[in-house]
């Protein structure tokens, strides 16, 4: 896992020129790192502080302030179930046991094949549908052990692609900005002016 | 207190536990509180950084007209009719709960714990916490102390998270390699997995820590904070001046702590500062003289090799006469032993051949006759232009000045360098050229010309006007020429432009001041206007200028010098060519070493002399600015080893003269009454709560008040009270009662006592007002002086013509003091376009010996990689990582390539004295520029 891609790096610089300041970026290259690999390596880390003017250790700052940023590599699917009280009350524990055995690994753990990770979670504000649960931050409602047997399966086979994209991609449609209407530089307004005086030679 | 003094806008009336005070407007509630005397508890608030409002402790109830309400006192500003209650009941509550809140997860490990006897969580839990803790859960545990860097370990179950250390790190060092990580409960510092917190300034962080979390890898469990001993003094492994308290345990240094000063360090140190004093304690450092028999040093007793070192200046003296004796070296001693060294070696010996600089600096009239600027003034000039070295290398707490300045004060940098430095990233404009090409650089910078936008930008700010200089050695590798011719168009086209010279070594500006260079005598001095002064005071002035550093070893190597004194200096690490110092040595008959280590070059000597270090001798010192302030002695030397002054007198007593020097009070009052630049600095004055901080001379130029404060008590460790009246046993013998040892000579009737100094200052703490009334004639003295000064230049503006740098008179029989001689720019070297130019200048860990003595900095040094602008690698056809060798007339060293956009084309950056490659061997010291040729290793293309 590594450093962003080519592509993701043009798609940086992008993201980049939108802000009048580069570290304003931070948050949305995170996103962009953790689409790219299902997490946000160190290499990741190092990378976008290269492109923001940034040390490893104040990226590392921001992304370990956030729980949906994933340091360490997660399945494919994250499978997050709710255990808050409405979620509780309505068989939710149960359904997190149910889910665990099917997978056979218990939460917080990831499947050997890499395809599943199974969280408790608390409140995700959906307790008029309880129990619910989600994967890769999509909702299900008012699941049933038989419900997810199924949701599990069709993943499992693909059959849910369209629906749930892999960990780490939030959103399908890609905002662009003409550079025209950038508010900074992009990368190329890190370094300081300098120039050479008769060096050409 | 100096805010009265000030014109304000108006005063902010603020009622603070029913007092009412007299706040400043803008200033935060915390330290109106204060400096009124109300002292409120606080971790995360530091005057120096930006107020965060982590910790809490420092709520207050404040009523605005809106009720009574807690509010933090480190983030609200004051305002006019403000009702504060520090002592109030739900102050109290808050405090206790802030504190119970503070120790949920601490360990409470005080009793192997660093900080325990000096930690403000400790205090100030005894005087405002609980007492007890409502909190029975586990708390949560890290693994024990974690290494961040080299130097500071990190345990952080002890930390509290006030953002000290991080805050540090980002606002102050610019080094932001250590931050929080994770959040709510599981908040901790750390860095970067495998990025270790590698600041020059990481040090720091472990003083502010209000805890125990940060610990010095050179002090974990040496001492205990009520074991220490403590003086204040002046830090010299550089040349900034930074204040510190020196601390020792059982007659050693143990640790080194920032002092708060304004004109100076505002309570920072370095790294090599602070943990450099492991040099002083070196098991290998010299005890004993040492006498040449043979092919070995034996040791002597002082009698033997004092005779031995004034029989080989007596011998050289009959060979070739007072021209074939040169004095190399002397930045390590303090202004008293330079002073007596300068009298030696240019009333006893008669020999101009002196200079204290190695070949690493500027030409002392440049230095000494500059129109200079303090450290404040050019961090309150509207743009500074640095012409030097890279200032985070060489001095780094001037770096962090500047810093502070550009960042926070919007002081704009223009940097004309040959590379990328530690202030590039700050500046406004940074300009590159190649190696002795400076002078054409900031012409057009001053014209505007050509058409690239950065000069033009340059030209804007620098046309504004209020340019301060910051003018040192940008390159080892160049001769000082082409700094001085540029330095020289700036004295010419921006009137009122002043500079602050930035020679490194420790001393070296007061041994400047004080004589120790070819063609200067004490007081900044010219040798011809100074001779008939000096004559009638010391008897005999050398004849005609000397030889500088360069000189004086060319001269060796071609057999004209017969007996070298080795001041400190060891020319074959630290000269910048090798070969030439390497001949030089090989060719003198005659080598005296006075010196703290045996170096490359005084195991060469015939007779060494053992030297008494920082931390072992006082005396007083000069910075870069010429501010002049007190070093204490706080240990004893190792062995019989003594101060350089004393050498100088016995030398001079075995070749037959009397120095009339017995004491540092009598040397300093001998310096005050016959060098020109330090008239009206009595001793007194030093000592005093106003000259705690030092104070700047010729003091016509900037006579500031000073700031009156007791000793150490800004620290930021003021529990550390142990023993601030310590005197080193040896230390009477330094400080022999003084006074009239100088007859026919006028001196203020006060003088320095026969007090130690460290006496004096805990008189002065534990008296303010009886020091200050005592040292009230001296300054009535000073001002006097002042007046009489100031007279004179109204009486000489016509030759002056008002211009900063025109000499002033000190006096109807005192010489002029230098002045600086514009030097017209030369046409720059022919470039060749198949070498490259060498540049080469200093990190702050390199080969030096007090570092590599110092077991905790020895492995710091980073090594040497050659970089090239990835223009002239692509040339090349070589790549970063690439081995190649570089070859000049000089010699050839194998190095490592690596491209760097920083760096000038055409140039080539090589580290001084690093290990594993030695720049000394490439460079020519004779030569304008070093011109290097590189070449894959393979042997094929050249460049």
């Amino acid at each position: 896992m590594a450093r962003l891609t080519p592509d993701n790096v043009a798609r940086a610089q992008e993201i980049i020129g939108r802000y009048p300041r580069p570290r304003s970026a931070l948050i949305p290259l995170l996103h962009l790192a953790q689409e790219q690999d299902g997490w946000v390596s160190p290499e990741a880390m190092g990378h976008i502080g290269e492109l923001l003017g940034l040390t490893a250790a104040e990226v590392l700052g921001t992304c370990s302030f956030y729980e949906m940023f994933k340091r360490e590599p997660v399945g494919r699917y994250v499978v997050n179930v709710c255990t808050s009280i409405s979620c509780h009350l309505l068989g939710g524990d149960e359904l997190l046991h149910h889910v665990e055995e099917r997978l056979g690994v218990r939460s917080g753990g990831t499947t050997p094949d890499g395809r599943f990770t199974v969280n408790h979670v608390e409140c995700i504000a959906a307790c008029t549908e309880a129990p619910c649960l989600q994967v890769n931050y999509r909702y299900f409602h008012k699941v049933t052990p038989d419900a997810v047997d199924a949701l599990l399966d069709d993943l499992a086979a693909g059959r849910r692609d369209d629906e749930v994209p892999p960990h780490g991609t939030l959103t399908r449609v890609r905002q662009q900005v003409p550079a025209g209407r950038w508010a900074g530089r992009g990368a190329e307004g890190l370094p300081p002016d300098r120039t050479s005086l008769g060096g050409d030679g | 207190m100096t805010d009265t003094t000030r014109t304000e806008p108006e005063a902010v009336p603020v009622t603070i536990n029913g007092t009412a005070i007299e706040a400043k407007p803008g200033e935060l509630l915390i330290d109106a509180a204060e400096r009124h005397g109300v002292y409120i508890p606080r971790f995360c608030y530091h005057p120096r950084m930006r107020p965060v409002g982590m910790c809490r402790m420092c709520l207050v109830e404040v009523d605005t007209g809106r009720g009574p309400a807690l509010q933090p006192s480190c983030m609200i500003p004051v305002a006019p009719g403000m009702t504060v209650d520090t002592e109030s009941e739900a102050t109290r509550k808050a405090q206790d709960g802030v504190l119970e809140f503070l120790l949920l997860n601490h360990p409470l490990d005080c009793p192997v714990c660093d900080k325990g006897g000096e930690c403000p969580l400790q205090d100030q839990t005894l005087a405002f916490g609980p007492g007890e803790s409502r909190m029975v859960e586990q708390k949560r545990h890290f693994e024990k102390p974690i290494p961040i860097s080299d130097l500071v370990y990190l345990d952080r179950e002890r930390c509290i998270l006030c953002d000290r250390c991080t805050r540090f790190a980002d606002e102050v060092a610019g080094d932001p390699l250590i931050t929080f990580v994770d959040r709510g409960d599981h908040t901790q510092v750390n860095t970067f997995p495998d990025q270790p917190f590698a600041s020059y300034f990481s040090g720091n962080t472990v003083q502010l820590c209000p805890v125990g979390a940060l610990t010095a890898v050179p002090y974990r469990f040496r001492a205990r904070p009520w074991d220490l001993e403590q003086v204040e003094s002046t830090c010299t492994f550089c040349s900034v001046g930074c204040r510190i308290a020196v601390q020792s345990s059982t007659n050693r240094l143990v640790r080194h702590l920032g002092v708060d000063v304004d004109p100076v360090n505002w309570g920072w140190l370095c790294d090599k500062g602070r943990f450099g004093f492991e040099g002083v304690n070196s098991d290998d450092r010299l005890g004993r003289p040492l006498v040449r028999a043979g092919d070995t040093l034996a040791e002597a007793t002082w009698a033997e090799a004092l005779e031995a070192a004034a029989g080989a200046i007596r011998a050289g003296l009959d060979a070739g006469g007072p021209g074939a004796v040169a004095v190399l070296g002397g930045a390590r001693l303090t202004n008293e032993d330079a002073y007596a060294w300068a009298k030696l070696a240019k009333s006893v010996v008669g020999t101009d051949n002196v200079d204290a600089q190695i070949g690493d600096g500027l030409p002392a009239e440049v230095v000494l006759g500059l129109p200079r600027a303090t450290i404040d003034e050019v961090c309150a000039a509207r743009t500074v232009v640095l012409l030097g070295p890279d200032l985070k290398e060489e001095l780094p707490v001037l770096y962090l000045r500047l810093r502070d300045a550009a960042v926070e004060k919007g002081v704009r940098i223009v940097e004309v360098s040959p590379h990328d430095t530690g202030l590039t990233e700050v500046a406004t404009v940074a300009l590159r050229h190649r190696p002795g090409e400076a002078a054409a650089a900031v012409r057009a910078a001053l014209d505007g010309a050509g058409d690239d936008p950065r000069v033009a930008r340059a030209a804007e700010l620098l046309a504004e006007g209020d340019v301060a200089v910051v003018l040192g050695r940008p390159s080892l590798a160049e001769a000082p020429d082409a700094v001085v011719a540029a330095a020289s168009l700036l004295a010419a086209r921006l009137p009122g432009v002043r500079f602050l010279p930035v020679l490194r070594r420790a001393n070296v500006h007061g041994a400047l001041d004080l004589g120790l260079a070819p063609g200067v005598l004490p007081g900044r001095v010219d040798l011809d206007a100074g001779r008939p002064w000096f004559e009638a005071r010391w008897g005999a002035v050398p004849a005609s200028r000397g030889l500088d550093a360069t000189g004086i070893l060319t001269a060796a190597a071609e057999g004209a010098i017969e007996t070298l004194v080795l001041l400190g200096a060891d020319p074959l690490r630290d000269f910048p060519d090798a070969r030439l110092a390497q001949g030089a040595l090989e060719r003198v008959p005659r080598i005296v070493a006075v010196d703290c280590f045996l170096t490359e070059s005084s195991r060469r000597a015939h007779v060494v002399l053992p030297a008494a270090a920082f931390g072992e001798r006082s005396g007083t010192t000069t910075n870069i600015e010429g501010r002049v302030s007190v070093l204490n002695q706080k240990v004893t030397p190792p062995g019989t080893a003594r101060a350089d002054w004393m050498i100088a007198v016995e030398l001079a007593h075995r070749l037959g003269a009397d120095l009339g020097l017995d004491s540092l009070d009598g040397i300093w009052a001998e310096i005050e009454s016959v060098a020109p630049a330090h008239a009206g600095l009595a001793r007194a004055r030093l000592l005093a709560a106003d000259g705690l901080d030092g104070v700047v001379v010729p003091l016509s130029d900037h006579h500031e008040a000073g700031a009156d404060r007791r000793p150490l008590a800004q620290t930021e460790a003021p529990e550390v009270t142990a023993a601030d009246t310590h005197m080193g046993p040896e230390s009477v013998a330094t400080t022999l009662p003084g006074g009239e040892t100088v007859p026919s000579v006028p001196r203020s009737p006060s003088g320095a006592s026969g007090a130690t100094m460290p006496e004096q200052i805990a008189e002065a703490a534990a008296a303010g007002d009886a020091a200050r009334e005592a040292e009230a004639p001296e300054e009535a003295a000073a001002l006097e002086a002042a007046a009489q000064q100031a007279a004179v230049e109204a009486a000489t503006e016509d030759a002056g013509e008002g211009d900063v740098s025109a000499p002033v008179e000190h006096g109807p029989d005192r010489p002029p003091l230098l002045a600086f001689e514009p030097v017209e720019a030369g046409p720059a070297p022919p470039v060749d376009a198949y070498s490259l130019r060498l540049v080469s200048g200093r990190k702050l860990y390199d080969q030096g010996t007090l570092v590599q003595h110092a077991p905790s900095l020895a492995g710091l040094a980073p090594g040497a990689h050659l970089r090239v602008n990835p223009y002239d690698l692509d040339r090349l056809g070589l790549h970063t990582g690439d081995g190649a060798t570089l070859r000049s007339a000089r010699g050839s060293v194998v190095v490592e390539v690596e491209a760097d956009p920083g760096v000038a084309r055409g140039s080539a950056l090589l580290p001084f004295n690093q290990p594993g490659v030695s720049a000394a061997a490439l460079i020519d010291a004779t030569a304008r520029v070093t011109e290097v040729r590189l070449e894959t290793r393979a042997g094929g293309g050249g460049a």
